[in-house]
C-alpha cells in the first residue's frame, strides 16, 4: 500500500503585483494526507506561512468541486496538473509521490496578467463574450420552451460546448496564449441552436475582432488546449468557428 | 414596528395578475434617471440586473469573483422545476404551489409560493430562448425528471449542470447590456456596507479586491443577490467564498432577519476524510433512487470496519440494518432530505457509523446493479461515480459508496415583504439571500426556480414600485455624510483585524464556529445545547477580536483581510441563529428540537404557537435582538402533519 502521508517540496510562484518581477520560493510540507485535495494542500502551507508570521500564498478558487473555473494553476508544467479531465480543485494529493518536489505556477499569458502570485486578471474572457456571446432577447419576449423542437443530437453537441468553464487552461496551455477553445465553445453552442440563428454571422466576427484586440496569439492546431481542458472541450469547435467566421466574411453584404 | 408583508387581497391565483395590471409604473424617460445596486450576480442577481437594465434602469452590478459567471449558482447539479406539465402527468400551478407550502413544513407565505409556481413556466421559455441547452428526448422537446420524491415529473434540467447553464444564460444577458452600456459590472468587488440616508437604501461602500481601495457607489435602490450562509458551519456544500456579509451589514442597518435558523442538510455528501477538509461535496440527490442506505448491526463490526479489518462486503445480509427502509417502509430509501439525514447522524452518533472518523454511512448500489446489470447503472450514474472516485479513491460500483449529511442550502435570510423589500425601505433581497418561499425545508430543484423568478419576473414589476416615487430624487450625492461615516466606519474596521496582530487566522476561528454550529445547532437541537451555544460563540467572538491575526497589506489584494470581515459576520450571525433555533420550540423542516418529537422520534410541529414568521430586529453585537412575528395565514392549504411511515 502506498503511503498515507506525504513530505513534499513545493516550489511556488510569488509575485507581488503585476509590475513585480516575481520569483520561485520552496517550502517543506511534512505529512500531507493523500486524500487531501492540492487546494487543501495549499490551505495547510498557508496556514503554516499566517502562523509563521509570512504572507500566505495567494490563488483563485471557489467551488472546489470542478465547476466554477476559478482555480487555476500551473502544475509540474500542465494546467490544472497532471490527471487529464481535472481541475486544480478535483486534484488530490494520492496522485503524487512520498518526497516529489511540485512546482507550482500562475497561468502565463500575457493578457492575463498576474495580480498576485498565482491569482492573474481573466476579465479579457468576459470582454470576449460581452462582444457578443448572448441571443438577443428580453426578459418576457419568449415564445413557449416547446414551440421550436430542437433535434436531441444538436442539443447535445451545443451542451457539450457550452459546459465550458471559462477557466483559461486552454489559454495557459497553448504557446500562443490562444483563446480559440474558449471563444469556438460559445459560437459552437449558438452555431448549433435555432436561438442563435439570427445573430450567427455577427456574433463570430464581434467575438474573433474582441479575441485578437485583447492580445490572444493564433491557433497553429498544436491541440495543447483540448488536452489541457478539465471539461474535455473537443478542437473541432475550432474548426467549426472557422468555418462560420469563413462564413461570416465571405458573406454578401460584408 | 408592525411587519406588513403587504399581501395583495384578492383569491390567491389573481393576487400577481392583479398586482402586475395595478403596480404604479416608471415612465422610460425617468428609468434613464434612475440608478439600482444589484450585489450578486448568482442566477437572482444575474437575471435582475439584465433584466432592470433592459427596462431602461441604469444598473450597477457587483461580485467577489473575478467574474460574474462564477457566482455560487453555477455549482447547482440536479435542476429546476416548473409547472409545465409538458409530461401530460397532472402538474400544475396549483400543484407546484401546493407541493412547496407542504414541503416546507408549513412556514412559508402562501401568496409568495403561489407567485412563484405561477411564473415558474415563464422561466424556462426564457431560458430557452437565450439558447440554454436543456435536455431534450428524441422528438426534440423538452425532457423532464421527477426530482426529490415529487409524484410529477416537473424538473427540467442539462445533465449534472443544470445550475450552470442557467447562469450562463442569465451572465450572457447580462453581458449584453454590459455591451451596451447600461450595467456597470464590478467583479472582484466586496460589497461591505449599506448606506441609509434618511432611512433609504442609498448605496454601498465596496471593497476593491484588486487594490484595496474602498468605493462609495450610490443609487436609488440597492438589492441584495448575495445568495445563502451554509458556510457559517464552515463546512458545507457551498463554495468557499459564499458568505453572509452583505446580507449581514444590511441586517445591522436594519433589515430584519427572517428564520436564520432554517437551515437545509443534504443526505447524500461526501463524508470528511480529515481535519484538513475545506468543503463537502454534494452527490446528487437521485442516488437514492437507486441505492439502498445501510449501516452494520452490530457495533463490533462497524468498529471493524472503520479500522479496516473488515470491508462492506464482508458482511452477511443479516449483519446489515437498511435503517430507512425499516423505519419507513412506505418511502424507503426516498424520504426527505431532513428524515434520512437525521436518521443517519442517529445510526452514527449510536455507533454505528462506518468510515474512519464514525460519521459515515453506506450508499450501497450492490443490489441495483445485479437486478439491472452494470450497464445501466453507469448509464444512470457513471459521471456521479467517477467523481467520488476522483475525490475518494474508491471504485463505487465494487464497494459502497460513504455518506454523509451535510449543511447544503440555507431557507432563512433576510426578511422581505410580497415586493421582496425588506423592512428598509428601498433594499431589496432576491434569491437565497431572503427567505422567502420556502418555509422551513426546500424541495429540491426549487432554488434555481425561485432566484430566476425573483430576477427575471418578480422584481423588476416590484422595484417599479418603489421607485415611481423616487423619479424626482436626482443622482445620490456620495459625498453625503452617511457615504462619509459608512466608508469610515468600514476602514476602521479594516484597520483593527489588521492591528490586532494575533496568532490565530480568521480560517481558524471559522472552523471553530463551524464546530459550534454543527454540534448545537445542526441536525438536532435542544434547549440545553442551544444555551451553551450561545455562551461559545460570545466567547469565540472575544477571542476573534483579541487574537486573530490577518497579515498583508489593507491597501492591496489580500484575501486575509476579506476572509477576516467574512468570518466576524459569520460569527455574530451564528448567535443570531442559535438564538433563533432556542426560540423555536417545535419541530418543523429542517429544524428539529428534541423536545417536540412523536414517540417513534419523528418531528413535531406545533402550528397553534409557532405558525410564524420569526423576523429578528438587530439591537447591537453585544445586545439581544428583537423578535418580531409575521403570523402566516393559511386560507388555501390545510395543516396536516408529514408522514412518511
Ligand atoms: C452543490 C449544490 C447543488 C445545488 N443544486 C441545486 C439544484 O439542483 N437545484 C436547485 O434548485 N438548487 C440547487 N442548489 C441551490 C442553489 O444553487 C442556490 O440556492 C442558488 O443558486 C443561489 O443563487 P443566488 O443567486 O441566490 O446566489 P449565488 O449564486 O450564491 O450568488 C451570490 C452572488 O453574490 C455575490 N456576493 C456575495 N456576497 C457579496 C458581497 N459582499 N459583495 C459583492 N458580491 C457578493 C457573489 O459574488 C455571487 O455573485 C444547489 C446548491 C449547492 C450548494
Ligand atoms: S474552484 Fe471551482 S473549478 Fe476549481
Amino acid at each position: 500500500m502506498s503511503k498515507e502521508n506525504l513530505n513534499l517540496t513545493l516550489k511556488v510562484w510569488r509575485q507581488k503585483g503585476k509590475k513585480d518581477k516575481g520569483g520561485f520560493e520552496t517550502y517543506k510540507l511534512k505529512g500531507v494526507s493523500t486524500h487531501a485535495s492540492f487546494l487543501e494542500m495549499m490551505d495547510i502551507l498557508n496556514e503554516e506561512l499566517i502562523t509563521t508570521g509570512k504572507d500566505p500564498v495567494a490563488f483563485d478558487h471557489d467551488c472546489r468541486e470542478g465547476i466554477c473555473g476559478m482555480c487555476s494553476m500551473y502544475i509540474n508544467g500542465r494546467a490544472h496538473g497532471p490527471q487529464r479531465g481535472t481541475t486544480t480543485c478535483q486534484l488530490h494529493m494520492r496522485h503524487f509521490e512520498d518526497g516529489e518536489t511540485i512546482t507550482i505556477e500562475p497561468w502565463r499569458a500575457t493578457p492575463f496578467p498576474v495580480i498576485k502570485d498565482l491569482v492573474v486578471d481573466r476579465s479579457a474572457f468576459d470582454k470576449i463574450q460581452q462582444a457578443g456571446g448572448y441571443v438577443s432577447v428580453n426578459t418576457g419576449n419568449a415564445p413557449d420552451g416547446n414551440a421550436v423542437p430542437i433535434p436531441k443530437a444538436d442539443a447535445d453537441e451545443a451542451f457539450n460546448a457550452a459546459a465550458c468553464i471559462g477557466c483559461g487552461a486552454c489559454v495557459a496551455a497553448c504557446k500562443n496564449a490562444s483563446a480559440m477553445l474558449f471563444v469556438s465553445a460559445k459560437v459552437s453552442q449558438f452555431a448549433l441552436l435555432p436561438q442563435g440563428q439570427p445573430e450567427r454571422k455577427e456574433r463570430v466576427g464581434k467575438m474573433v475582432a474582441k479575441m485578437d484586440e485583447l492580445g490572444f496569439g493564433n491557433c497553429t492546431n498544436t491541440g495543447a488546449c483540448e488536452a489541457e481542458c478539465p471539461k474535455g472541450i473537443s478542437i473541432s469547435n475550432i474548426a467549426r468557428m472557422n468555418r462560420e467566421y469563413l462564413g461570416a466574411v465571405l458573406a454578401p453584404g460584408n | 414596528m408592525k411587519l406588513d408583508a403587504k399581501i395583495p387581497s384578492g383569491p390567491i391565483s389573481e393576487k400577481w395578475t392583479k398586482y402586475r395590471s395595478t403596480v404604479r409604473l416608471v415612465s422610460p424617460a425617468n428609468k434613464r434617471k434612475l440608478d439600482i445596486i444589484v450585489v450578486g450576480t448568482g442566477l437572482a442577481g444575474a437575471s435582475a440586473a439584465a433584466s432592470l437594465a433592459e427596462l431602461g434602469y441604469k444598473v450597477k452590478a457587483f461580485c467577489f469573483q473575478d467574474s460574474p459567471r462564477r457566482a455560487h449558482s453555477i455549482a447547482a447539479q440536479g435542476g429546476i422545476n416548473a409547472a409545465k406539465n409538458y409530461q401530460n402527468d397532472g402538474d400544475s400551478t396549483y400543484r407546484l404551489f401546493y407541493d412547496t407550502v407542504k414541503g416546507g413544513d408549513y412556514r412559508a407565505r402562501e401568496a409568495n409560493v403561489y407567485r412563484l409556481a405561477e411564473v415558474s413556466a415563464s422561466i424556462i421559455d426564457q431560458c430557452v430562448a437565450q439558447g440554454v441547452p436543456f435536455a431534450r428526448d428524441y422528438g426534440g422537446l423538452l425532457d423532464n425528471r421527477s426530482f426529490g420524491g415529487t409524484q410529477v415529473s416537473r424538473t427540467f434540467y442539462a445533465r449534472g449542470q443544470t445550475g450552470q447553464q442557467l447562469l450562463l444564460g442569465a451572465y450572457s444577458a447580462l453581458n449584453r447590456q454590459i455591451e451596451k452600456g447600461q450595467v456597470q459590472m464590478f467583479s472582484r468587488h466586496e460589497m461591505v456596507e449599506v448606506v441609509v440616508v434618511d432611512g433609504k437604501a442609498r448605496g454601498i461602500i465596496a471593497r476593491n479586491l484588486v487594490t484595496g481601495e474602498l468605493e462609495r457607489h450610490g443609487a436609488h435602490a440597492v438589492v441584495i443577490a448575495s445568495g445563502g450562509y451554509g458556510n457559517v458551519f464552515y463546512l458545507s456544500t457551498n463554495a468557499m467564498g459564499s458568505n453572509v456579509t452583505a446580507a449581514w451589514k444590511a441586517h445591522k442597518k436594519g433589515a430584519f432577519f427572517g428564520n436564520p435558523c432554517f437551515t437545509q442538510i443534504h443526505p447524500t455528501c461526501l463524508p470528511q476524510s480529515g481535519e484538513y477538509q475545506s468543503k463537502l461535496t454534494l452527490m446528487s440527490e437521485s442516488l437514492r433512487n437507486d441505492g439502498r442506505i445501510w449501516v452494520p448491526k452490530n457495533k463490533v463490526d462497524a468498529e471493524a470496519i472503520r479500522t479496516g479489518t473488515k470491508v462492506a462486503a464482508d458482511l452477511t445480509e443479516e449483519a446489515r440494518d437498511y435503517f430507512l427502509e425499516r423505519r419507513y417502509p412506505a418511502f424507503g430509501n426516498l424520504v426527505p432530505r431532513d428524515v434520512a439525514s437525521r436518521a443517519a447522524k442517529e445510526m452514527c452518533d449510536a455507533g454505528h457509523g462506518v468510515n474512519p472518523t464514525g460519521l459515515a454511512v453506506f450508499l450501497d448500489f450492490r443490489d441495483a446493479i445485479n437486478r439491472l446489470g452494470k450497464d445501466v447503472i453507469s448509464a444512470r450514474y457513471g459521471n456521479l461515480f467517477e467523481m467520488y472516485e476522483k475525490i475518494t479513491g474508491d471504485d463505487p460500483y465494487s464497494t459502497p459508496m460513504k455518506i454523509y449529511p451535510a449543511v447544503h442550502y440555507t431557507m432563512g435570510g433576510l426578511w422581505v415583504d410580497y415586493n421582496l423589500m425588506t423592512t428598509v425601505p428601498g433594499l431589496y433581497a432576491i434569491g437565497e439571500a431572503n427567505f422567502s418561499d420556502h418555509g422551513a425545508n426546500r424541495l429540491g430543484a426549487s432554488a434555481l426556480m425561485q432566484g430566476l423568478a425573483d430576477g427575471y419576473f418578480v422584481l423588476p414589476y416590484t422595484i417599479g414600485d418603489y421607485l415611481a416615487d423616487e423619479i424626482r430624487t436626482t443622482a445620490i450625492d456620495t459625498k453625503h455624510a452617511a457615504f462619509e461615516q459608512a466608508e469610515k466606519d468600514v476602514a476602521e474596521r479594516y484597520k483593527l483585524f489588521t492591528s490586532i496582530n494575533g496568532k490565530q487566522s480568521p480560517e481558524s476561528f471559522h472552523r471553530r464556529l463551524g464546530k459550534i454550529m454543527w454540534e448545537y445547532c445542526g441536525m438536532a437541537r435542544n434547549a440545553e445545547g442551544l444555551t451553551k451555544a450561545i455562551g461559545l460563540i460570545q466567547d469565540l467572538r472575544k477571542e476573534f477580536w483579541s487574537d486573530v491575526r490577518v497579515s498583508g497589506d489593507i491597501n492591496a489584494f489580500n484575501p486575509e483581510l476579506d476572509k477576516a470581515m467574512r468570518v466576524a459576520d459569520f460569527i455574530e450571525l451564528g448567535e443570531l441563529m442559535v438564538r433563533d433555533a432556542l426560540t423555536r420550540k417545535e419541530s418543523c423542516g429542517g429544524h428539529f428540537r428534541e423536545e417536540s418529537q412523536t414517540e417513534e422520534g419523528e418531528a413535531m410541529r406545533d402550528d397553534e404557537n409557532y405558525a410564524f414568521v420569526s423576523a429578528w430586529e438587530f439591537a447591537g453585537v453585544d445586545a439581544e435582538p428583537v423578535l418580531h412575528k409575521e403570523n402566516l395565514e393559511f386560507e388555501v392549504v390545510k395543516l396536516t402533519q408529514r408522514s412518511y411511515k
